[in-house]
């Protein structure tokens, strides 16, 4: 077993360990760790591959990102367990029967021989830089999905947006525009008028 | 290190040798870095006390230089108290995930020409990728914690760090446009050839960005509302003592020292020296004025400095305008620029080369 390999067995299964954790663990705080575990280490799996830019990129979006939203929603949201287990044992003959049919579906698909004829191919150099050539094959060849891809997104953010956006009346919001363009004369007005101290000690003799 | 190389060579098994020399590698960053980061401590309340017309520490050794050190050891010996009903392991793990990766950066920084332990193609990507995991150790800090102070200050930093992250991310495309490279340390050698050459010029709404958004990631003042002292305390580690709150601490400080040393590399010229070759044949002052190590320090202090100077200098930002100054100042202010450059450099009108 050269280094490299035993590398991918580590990785491999420190993915399939976690993989099953998320699946397994009480806690879903707990569940959500071990999915950035997997993650991570399929992410160094895709580096081992050669394939340096989409590991970094899986880390930096799904982990660093995707994942801490994902965090954040969990931590907030009050889970309680108990309900969540109740009807195990009812829903188990479904989800076997499920669980097998994914199951077979899927070792037929890998035994086929589409997958299995598909030769392996070549390592890329190391020198080459992998982030320029998906560049260029994304921004030539594929254009076009990209773009429609970018489109999409942009809908389902403008979508989400304006399902929660709710404009309120009689709300006082601040408008930092406007705070930072005071000036002082629209804060403070300067009087003159006589001291007060005087007209005191007047009213205080005439009596 | 190839004089070293050959000598362990002579006695041990290849694979065994090339462990051996990174080790050392990693240590001979690591340790300076550490250090750096003790006297940073030092150099902060120093500094802050003397623009607030005070002394600062100046009772422990000469001139109080050993202050770091005594703070070191009294972390050491404190009790580390795990609260009540928290989740003990994630609770453990926090702190660490809040350093590894503050630390793992380092890897890929290149010191000088050529002067770097990792010298990978995707650098910046790199970079970019593991400082977004130092945010777990904050927010898993919170959690596991059971204090609500903690899990409100989580919350904070997780909504703020994704916020600063995204133009973070921006002003490094600027970079990596300008440098045609993801690799830091062909991005410095495309700054190369004095001063004017730096990145900074026609970068400069970039540089602003990514430094302003530095200081955010690392939730530092001005908006260090994930430890605002006069809502929540401490924030994510009120609960933690000893040891643990002090990985917190050199975490929070390693990673000051790295966005202050990538904006020195990638808009600074790093290591080359601000007048280009032009001085290098100057009898004694040539090696000095030339590209070397120390004017990459002389930049990162400077930023260093500057991160000092704003806490001293700024009021805290109220929380939901830090949230405006990211996504509604920052972010459009990266995207209008990455635009102008791509324009620029689609018609060759590229001022900087």
């Amino acid at each position: 077993m050269t280094f490299e390999q035993f590398i991918f067995y580590l990785f491999s299964a420190v993915t399939l360990f976690s993989a099953v954790g998320v699946v397994t663990a009480r806690n879903p705080v707990y569940a959500a760790l071990l999915l950035i575990l997997a993650f991570f280490s399929s992410a160094a799996t895709w580096v081992l591959l050669e394939a340096e830019f989409l590991g970094v990129v899986l880390v930096l979006v799904y982990v660093g990102a995707v994942m801490v939203l994902f965090l954040f929603v969990i931590m907030m949201l009050d889970i309680k367990l108990d309900p969540l287990r109740e009807g195990f044992i009812r829903y188990l003959p479904v989800g076997l029967v499920v669980a097998i049919a994914v199951a077979a579906e899927m070792i037929l698909v890998m035994k086929s021989k589409s997958f299995s004829d598909v030769p392996i191919p070549e390592a890329a150099p190391l020198s080459s830089s992998n982030t320029e050539a998906l560049g260029e094959i994304l921004y030539t060849e594929y254009v076009y999905p990209f773009e429609i891809a970018a489109v999409i997104l942009v809908v389902a953010i403008i979508a989400a947006i304006a399902l929660t956006l709710r404009r309120r009346k009689g709300v006082k919001k601040q408008d930092p525009g406007k705070q930072v363009r005071t000036q002082r004369a629209d804060r403070v007005k300067l009087i003159k008028m006589k001291a007060e101290v005087k007209t005191k000690m007047k009213a205080e003799k005439g009596r | 290190m190839d004089t070293l190389t050959t000598f362990l060579n002579g006695f041990l098994p290849e694979g065994l040798t090339t462990l051996i020399v990174i080790l050392l590698k990693i240590i001979a960053i690591l340790l300076p870095l550490i250090l750096a980061v003790a006297y940073t401590t030092f150099a902060e309340r120093k500094i802050i006390g003397y623009m607030q017309v005070r002394m600062g520490p100046n009772r422990v050794g000469p001139k109080g230089w050993l202050q770091p050190i005594a703070d070191t050891v009294k972390l050491m010996f404190k009790e580390i108290i795990t609260p009540t009903k928290s989740s003990k392991m994630v609770f453990f793990i926090a702190p660490m995930l809040a350093l590894a990766p503050a630390l793992a950066v380092w890897a890929v920084i290149p010191f000088w020409d050529g002067g770097v332990l990792a010298n990978v193609n995707a650098g910046l990507l790199l970079v970019l990728a593991i400082t977004s995991l130092d945010v777990f150790g904050v927010i898993l800090a919170g959690w596991a914690s059971n204090s609500k102070y903690a899990i409100l200050s989580s919350l904070r930093v997780g909504a703020q760090v994704v916020a600063y992250e995204i133009a973070m991310g921006f002003a490094l495309v600027g970079v990596l446009m300008a440098a045609g490279s993801l690799n830091l340390t062909e991005i410095v050698r495309a700054q190369s050839g004095g001063i004017q050459h730096w990145f900074v010029w026609p970068l400069i709404g970039l540089f602003l960005v990514y430094f302003i958004s530095g200081v955010a990631e690392t939730n530092r003042a001005p908006f260090d509302v994930a430890e605002g002292e006069s809502e929540i305390v401490a924030g994510f580690h009120v609960e933690y003592s000893g040891m643990a709150f002090a990985l917190f601490f050199l975490a929070e400080y390693a990673s000051m020292i790295l966005i202050s040393t990538l904006t020195a590399l990638l808009f600074l010229g790093g290591w080359l020296s601000p007048f280009g070759h032009a001085l290098d044949n100057v009898p004694v002052l040539g090696s000095i004025l030339g590209d070397g190590f120390h004017w990459l320090l002389i930049k990162a202090s400077i930023f260093l400095f500057c991160y000092l100077w704003f806490r001293a200098t700024f009021p805290r930002y109220r929380y939901d305008q830090i949230m405006r100054l990211g996504w509604k100042v920052l972010i459009p202010v990266t995207l209008v620029w990455i635009f102008g450059e791509g324009i620029a450099i689609a018609l060759g009108w590229k001022p900087w080369l």
